[in-house]
């Protein structure tokens, strides 16, 4: 056992549409004050897993502990302890983004005085200050997203999910957001249960990663841990001249190539593969403009383990 | 307590909703009144000597009628207005919080109520304006208040379930169509008596009939009677079935 508490375990957790089997047994336990990141390709169950755990779909097996909470039996008590942002964004369109804020307040019976102060406090904090009495159908997607994180943490939930929180956001946004999530675990000490398909995103933020291809978890652990599951990463040589990466392109095994830009990717399967291919570009006398060397990242780590469990 | 709190609270964010979209309260107000004036001044002269009576007397009969047609295009309304809301993440948030559950709907229902009422004020002006003269007494206006207030409150429910039975829209907006076409098949326009047998039969029996002929008798200051009771009955049916279902359909 870890010494952190875990602050939700779920066993067993089984959920199926009609005959279609979306989650077929997932055992997971998050330790307070960290991120969890639920990773899977579109359709894997990470959004069912969500509704499940934030009570708003119901399981068809399983238990589920949520902050000392058994979620079939107390689900308004769960429900006091979590935030849920999602993908399709939960803010009131028709509502300004201080209206929305104190909509919250309002429904979390926070009281006049502490209600504006929060309102306040969230308006500044999420950069929303100028846009507070426009309304939500006006803003752009990182103000959408911003004010529905904002929403979500007016009731100072201890557990938040993220489902899918950059889904359709511009780079800029996406870093703005990292950065708030990081802040709520380092600041307010929340824990977090991130979906996402950027493994980026997980690799940038998660402390544990769990990877979930046709409802089951296909692999566990932080981020080093998965990525040395996979072995070899691969090796990136550009080409000086489109004479040189012809040759080269049509000896080498290569996963992908690419002429407009002369390069060639091969896959790294240790040091001989590296000497091996220096000696033979030396023989060949063929010039090189760049070489690298990638060890295995997420990607491919995801590619690995979902490609083996759709088999 | 808690319900009520948040009932208010979801009452409160519907009518920001009506104050930012006023163009829709002008639409639910005056259609009515426009058919109002149709009703009067084009139809009028007819249907007041088929009634044994003046273009005035006809003002008189079809007020009511209007005023539950009022109700009815409302609940057109109400179900879009659901239908939306439900397909927004908003009501998920709200699913995951710890209130009061059904107060999204109550939000949704009070908030019909405070259009419709605005609505019907709205056309019963417009009938004293063009010489419409109740006989009521400020109790019967009382009375008159209270069966609308209750029929409101019925047919909302009803659309409020109406406007969760699908996922869509588009559809939503048409299951409340038949609603409309019920003041016509009773006594809201012409008496049933007129009508052909099993017409009349419909007529003199469906739920319109009874709220309209208990409006009727009060506006003209007599007693509503048995009409009265029949209009609570069936207020309290329709009201019942609607609010059960639409709690089964919101949290399914």
């Amino acid at each position: 056992m870890t010494a952190t508490r875990a602050f939700v375990s779920v066993t067993g957790l089984r959920k199926s549409y009609g005959a279609h089997r979306v989650l077929d047994g997932i055992d997971l336990t998050i330790p307070q004050g960290t991120v969890f990141s639920l990773l899977g390709p579109n359709g894997a169950g990470k959004t069912t897993t969500v509704q499940i755990l934030s009570t708003l779909t119901k399981a068809d097996a399983g238990e589920i502990w949520v902050a000392g909470h058994d979620l079939a039996k107390e689900p308004d008590k769960v429900r006091a302890t979590i935030g849920v942002t999602g993908q399709f964004s939960a803010v009131d369109s028709f509502l300004t983004g201080e209206e929305n804020l104190r909509l919250m307040a309002d429904l979390l019976h926070l009281g006049r005085a502490e209600g504006r102060r929060r309102v306040r406090e969230l308006l500044e904090r999420f950069d929303l200050t100028d846009a507070a009495r426009k309304p939500a159908v006006t803003y752009s997607g990182g103000m959408r997203r911003r004010l529905d994180l904002a929403m979500t943490l007016v009731g100072t939930p201890k557990l938040i999910f993220l489902d899918e929180p950059t889904t359709g956001l511009d780079p800029r946004s996406r870093r703005t957001m990292w950065q708030i999530v990081r802040d709520l675990v380092q600041q307010d000490g929340v824990t977090i249960f991130l979906t996402t398909q950027y493994l980026e995103e997980a690799d940038e933020l998660a402390d544990r990663i769990a990877l979930l291809s046709q409802g089951r978890l296909v692999a566990e652990g932080t981020p080093e841990k998965l990525k040395r599951m996979v072995p070899g990463g691969h090796i990136v040589v550009r080409f000086a001249d489109p004479d040189g990466y012809l040759r080269a392109a049509s000896h080498l095994r290569a996963t992908s190539r690419d002429e407009e830009s002369l390069t060639v990717q091969i896959p790294d399967t240790g040091v001989s593969t590296l000497r091996k291919l220096l000696e033979w570009l030396d023989a060949q006398a063929i010039d090189v403009a760049e070489l690298s060397v990638h060890t295995p990242d997420l990607d491919d780590v995801f590619l690995a383990l979902t490609e083996e469990s759709s088999r | 307590m808690r319900a009520i709190t948040d009932s208010a609270t979801m009452l409160r964010r519907q009518i920001r909703h009506m104050w930012r979209y006023p163009t829709l309260i002008l639409t639910y107000a005056g259609v009515p009144v426009v058919l109002l004036l149709l009703f009067v001044y084009v139809l009028g002269g007819i249907m007041g000597a088929g009634i044994g009576g003046d273009r005035a007397a006809y003002a008189a009969y079809i007020t009511p009628g209007i005023m539950i047609m009022t109700i009815a295009s409302a609940a057109q309304g109400t179900a879009i207005s659901v239908a939306m809301d439900m397909t927004e993440g908003i009501v998920a948030r709200f699913k995951t919080m710890a209130i009061a559950r059904v107060s999204v709907l109550t939000g949704h229902v009070l908030g019909a109520l405070v259009q419709n009422f605005i609505a019907i004020t709205a056309v019963t002006l417009t009938a004293l304006l063009i010489g419409f003269r109740p006989a009521a007494s400020a109790l019967d206006w009382l009375g008159v208040i209270g069966v609308l207030a209750m029929f409101t409150f019925a047919i909302t429910w009803l659309s409020a379930a109406l406007g969760m039975v699908t996922k869509n829209v588009a559809t939503a907006s048409n299951l409340p169509m038949p609603l409309m076409l019920l003041p016509f098949l009773g006594s809201g326009v012409v008496p049933p008596e007129s009508m052909p047998g099993p017409l009349r039969w419909f007529a003199e029996h469906q739920p319109f009939t009874p709220v309209i002929e208990t409006l009727r008798a009060l506006l003209a200051g007599q007693p509503a009677g048995s009409s009265f009771a029949a209009a609570a009955l069936w207020s309290a049916a329709i009201a019942l079935g609607g609010y059960l279902w639409a709690r089964r359909l919101y949290n399914r």
